[in-house]
């Protein structure tokens, strides 16, 4: 499968306001065809609203939303060729799955048996073919998902928006639906916008992702990118487990805090933070590493361990992530030293 | 939950007991008055018949029969026209006003019913408000004979029953997930076919349940029919009223009452299977 | 709400139009009492002579103490025995059909069979019929509509807390009185309310119920009897006291019903 690096989509300068708040402030943006975006953000970001001036449920208050070159902003839903799955699902209650997912199609006034033949297509693509008679109060929530998915495929829409399409299902269910959701988007080749505010899940579906805070986009990328390299501190806090440090840059670049100094990339003088992540650290018996500490807690997770060190440069205990084979002998209360990866670290000034 | 067994048992009985002794032990007796022959002088003679119920069927009883329920099933149809509109524009309005709104409209409902049908009469009289209106805008002719007309009636009744209407659409609409009518939208369906199809077949449970309430209640009705009818339109409820209160046949006017009640229940049973075939609209569903 | 998705324009059309239509007739009631000539002809002034005529009017001051006394004993009587049948449904494990029949039945029975139904019951019992077969009948009715008040409350009320009370030493009787009545005690005053109002309002079924005589004659069958020999201007005026009180119970009793936000 190939991604061409043409923009599906193209959000300029969009904005929104309710009353005194302002939902989305200034977004531009664009989506590449085929590809899996994730609009990533805690709630109140303004993901969920800029999704809905996509769908066409919220005129943009500024700016122009295109979809091949074409403003689609005048356009009602109904004349847009995306579609949404919506959180709640919103299967029609009435109908059967074979109805729900006919109702798209026959709303484009297409032949019986055409309509017949793409359901009955993308019934056998998303396992729904044994269901095709049941009404949605008879389904699973992970059928109802599925329904709410191949009712807006169907239609083959240009984009596919996905409102948190996850977020009723439990844990397990999620994780293997979120490989699902993959395998879809490559076997329909429809590119995938959604929004979600668990940063995990963007993580291992998108291919890129924008990251959102109180209606101002922040940063753009691709997973690693934004976890190797997260723009701000915001981003940094949000995406993954990140330990941070307050201290001052020197003239010579050395970032120094109590305890700790770190020829860290990119310092400029002045007061700064020191951002790390948990597996940057590396641990070793007091005194053979740089940096002392005591362990106050020990958090087992399976394949690795989460040591929470106290040391005198931050006040909150940084987190140190080791493999949870080769950590046996270390207990709660026990001194200890770290080092910190310079290559790893960040500085946000 | 704190409270056992027998508990609810005790606590439900003395309006049960009440209920059963005045109203199921009462309806039956009058059921079983039915059955029996009218006396010779007006009270009840014991002999079992079936005379009462062949009479409800007689052309005569039966054209009245048929009379009340077109014009009950008349000011039905009337009153969800008029009323879906409304239940709609109240469940589209802000959510703040929505229950001032709603309790307005249902305020006229609890007041007086016959003062409701009385205001009427006021309206309509040849000498009424509506005449007097017509002959300040320059009307010359006779004046219009607006009361004791059907119409008169099916007025006063759908006036009468309008609000309840309003709230039993009102409250489905209101239940109805509005991402459901997005979603329609966004699937391709203009505002009327999402309408057709999504919204109006969702809320049939109240068009059907405000429905049943006014045909029940205005084919059994007495006072409307007395008061802006003039006398001159027979229904159900003045024949059973006559049978009780001047006819003086009582085992009649009890076969006449159920075939009310019969009338009723059968609705409400049909009203249950359409409220059945739109349902599990608030299963399964994720609040936003 | 895009700018596709329709105006707000029709629907404040078809709300004037229909509150219009409710209201019009009962403004125009209440605009009448006040005129002085008492004719909806010609408009000759603001009088509260009307008024005036209305409390010289014996028979239509007894009728309204009788009301008052209806109203009264069948609302007090339903508030408890409707409350405690509320109750008793809302915390027995398993629904029963008959019960949930029983309870529903004197909302939807049309009154005529109701009436009869009565009638025919205290006149075989043999009973002279006056204000206290008044009183029993309109318990009928008016408990089922406490009951159903209560209920609705009841269905949001978290039951976790009379566990809670039980669990902090407090016994089923103080429990009752210190956690779950004050919590009900609004709904159950606004079932109460609505229980005044249906029975100052009930016709039919006092009408075949009061018996012979003038002595036990109700407010709307007094009203009744007046319209029927046309319009009266004293009617106006009763008509706009009537619904002056009944709307002022509503106002209470939906205030107190308010929905509260429930955590």
């Amino acid at each position: 499968m190939t991604r061409s690096n043409t923009p599906i989509l193209r959000i300029e300068g969009v904005g929104k306001r309710f009353g005194p708040v302002t939902a989305v402030d200034n977004v531009s943006l664009d989506i590449r065809e085929n590809e899996f975006f994730a609009l990533l953000g805690p709630s109140g970001c303004g993901k969920t609203t800029l999704l809905r001036m996509l769908a066409g449920f919220e005129a943009p208050g500024t700016g122009r939303i295109l979809l091949d070159g074409k403003d689609i902003s005048p356009l009602p839903p109904e004349k847009r060729p995306l579609n949404l799955m919506f959180q709640s699902y919103a299967l029609f209650p009435h109908m059967t799955v074979r109805q729900n997912l006919s109702y798209g199609l026959e709303m484009e006034r297409l032949p019986k048996a055409d309509i017949r033949r793409r359901v009955d297509d993308t019934m056998g693509m998303t396992d729904l073919t044994p269901f095709a008679e049941r009404k949605p109060e008879q389904l699973s929530g992970g059928q109802k998902q599925r329904v709410a998915l191949a009712r807006a495929l169907v239609k083959r829409p240009k984009v596919l928006l996905l409102d948190e399409p996850l977020g009723a299902l439990d844990k397990k269910l999620r994780e293997r639906m979120q490989l699902e959701l993959k395998r879809m988007q490559n076997e329909a080749g429809i590119t995938f916008v959604i929004v979600t505010h668990d940063q995990e899940e963007a993580l291992v579906m998108a291919d890129r992702m924008a990251i959102l805070k109180d209606g101002r986009l922040l940063q753009v990328g691709a997973p690693e990118e934004v976890y190797e390299h997260p723009a701000e501190r915001f981003v940094a806090n949000f995406i993954g487990v990140m330990n941070f440090i307050d201290g001052k840059t020197g003239a010579d670049g050395v970032f120094a805090a109590e305890g700790l100094q770190v020829k860290a990339q990119g310092g400029k003088p002045g007061t700064a933070t020191l951002a790390i992540r948990p597996e940057n650290i590396a641990i070793g018996p007091p005194g053979d590493l740089p940096v002392s500490g005591i362990i106050v807690d020990i958090a087992y997770h399976g394949l690795d361990r989460v040591l929470h060190v106290r040391t005198a440069a931050a006040e909150t205990p940084l987190q140190v992530r080791i493999p949870a084979s080769g950590a046996s002998n270390w207990k709660t209360g026990d001194p200890i030293s770290l080092r910190l990866d310079p290559a790893k670290c960040r500085l946000f000034q | 939950m704190s409270f056992n067994a027998t508990r609810p048992t005790l606590l439900a009985a003395p309006g049960v007991a009440w209920l059963v002794a005045f109203m199921v032990v009462p309806c039956l007796l009058v059921l079983s008055y039915a059955f029996f022959q009218r006396g010779v002088w007006g009270g009840v003679e014991y002999t079992f018949t079936l005379e009462n119920f062949a009479r409800v069927a007689d052309p005569l009883y039966a054209k009245i029969f048929l009379n009340s329920a077109r014009i009950a099933l008349t000011a039905t149809v009337v009153a969800i026209l008029i009323a879906y509109p409304a239940a709609y524009a109240i469940s589209r309005a802000p959510r703040m006003s929505q229950p001032i709104l709603l309790f307005f409209a249902v305020l006229p409902f609890w007041s007086n019913y016959l003062i409701r049908t009385y205001a009427w009469i006021v309206l309509l009289n040849r000498e009424g408000l509506i005449n007097n209106l017509l002959r300040t805008l320059g009307y010359t002719g006779e004046p219009l004979s607006m009361l004791y007309t059907e119409s008169a009636v099916i007025t006063g009744l759908v006036y009468n029953y309008l609000p309840f209407v309003i709230l039993a659409i009102y409250s489905t609409l209101s239940r109805l997930n509005p991402e459901l009518m997005e979603a329609s939208r966004d699937l391709g369906a203009g505002p009327v076919r999402t309408f057709l199809r999504v919204t109006l077949p969702l809320t049939l449970p109240g068009v059907a349940a405000g429905g049943v309430f006014v045909f029940v209640l205005s084919i059994g009705n007495f006072v409307t029919p007395a008061l802006l009818g003039g006398g001159r339109f027979q229904m159900v409820g003045n024949l059973v009223y006559d049978q009780f209160l001047t006819a003086n046949d009582w085992p009649f006017g009890a076969a006449l009452g159920a075939a009310l009640i019969v009338t009723m229940i059968v609705l409400l049973l049909l009203q249950a299977r359409a409220t059945a075939h739109a349902s599990g609209e608030r299963k399964g569903e994720v609040e936003r | 709400m895009s700018a596709a998705l329709s105006s707000k324009l029709p629907g404040r059309i078809v709300l004037v139009l229909v509150f219009g239509f409710l209201y019009l007739p009962i403004a125009v009631l209440v605009l009448l009492s006040f005129n002085d000539s008492g004719l909806p002809t010609s408009w000759s002034g603001f009088s509260t002579r009307w008024y005036g005529a209305l409390l010289a009017n014996t028979y239509i001051l007894r009728a309204a103490w009788n009301t008052l006394i209806v109203a009264v004993f069948a609302t007090v009587i339903s508030t408890v025995l409707g409350t405690l049948l509320a109750l008793g449904m809302e915390t027995r494990r398993r629904k029963s059909n008959g019960l949930e029949a029983l309870a529903f039945a004197p909302m939807v029975i049309p009154d005529i069979v109701l009436a009869v139904a009565l009638l025919t019951f205290f006149s075989r019992l043999g009973l002279t019929m006056g204000l206290h077969t008044i009183i029993i009948s309109h318990v009928i009715f008016d408990l089922a509509f406490v009951c159903s008040v209560v209920r609705a409350r009841l269905k949001h009320f978290d039951f976790s807390i009379v566990e809670a009370s039980r669990d902090l030493g407090a016994s089923g009787w103080t429990t009752f009185w210190r956690v779950t009545f004050p919590v009900l005690l609004p709904s159950i005053v606004a079932g109460a309310l609505l229980a005044f109002t249906l029975s100052v309002d009930e016709f039919i079924i006092a009408f075949f119920t009061a018996g012979a005589g003038r002595s036990s004659i109700t407010l709307p069958m007094q009203i009744y009897s007046m319209i029927r020999f046309g319009i009266t201007p004293e009617v106006n005026a009763l008509a706009t006291i009537v619904m002056g009180v009944s709307a002022t119970a509503l106002l209470i009793s939906q205030w107190l019903n308010r929905e509260r936000q429930v955590p």
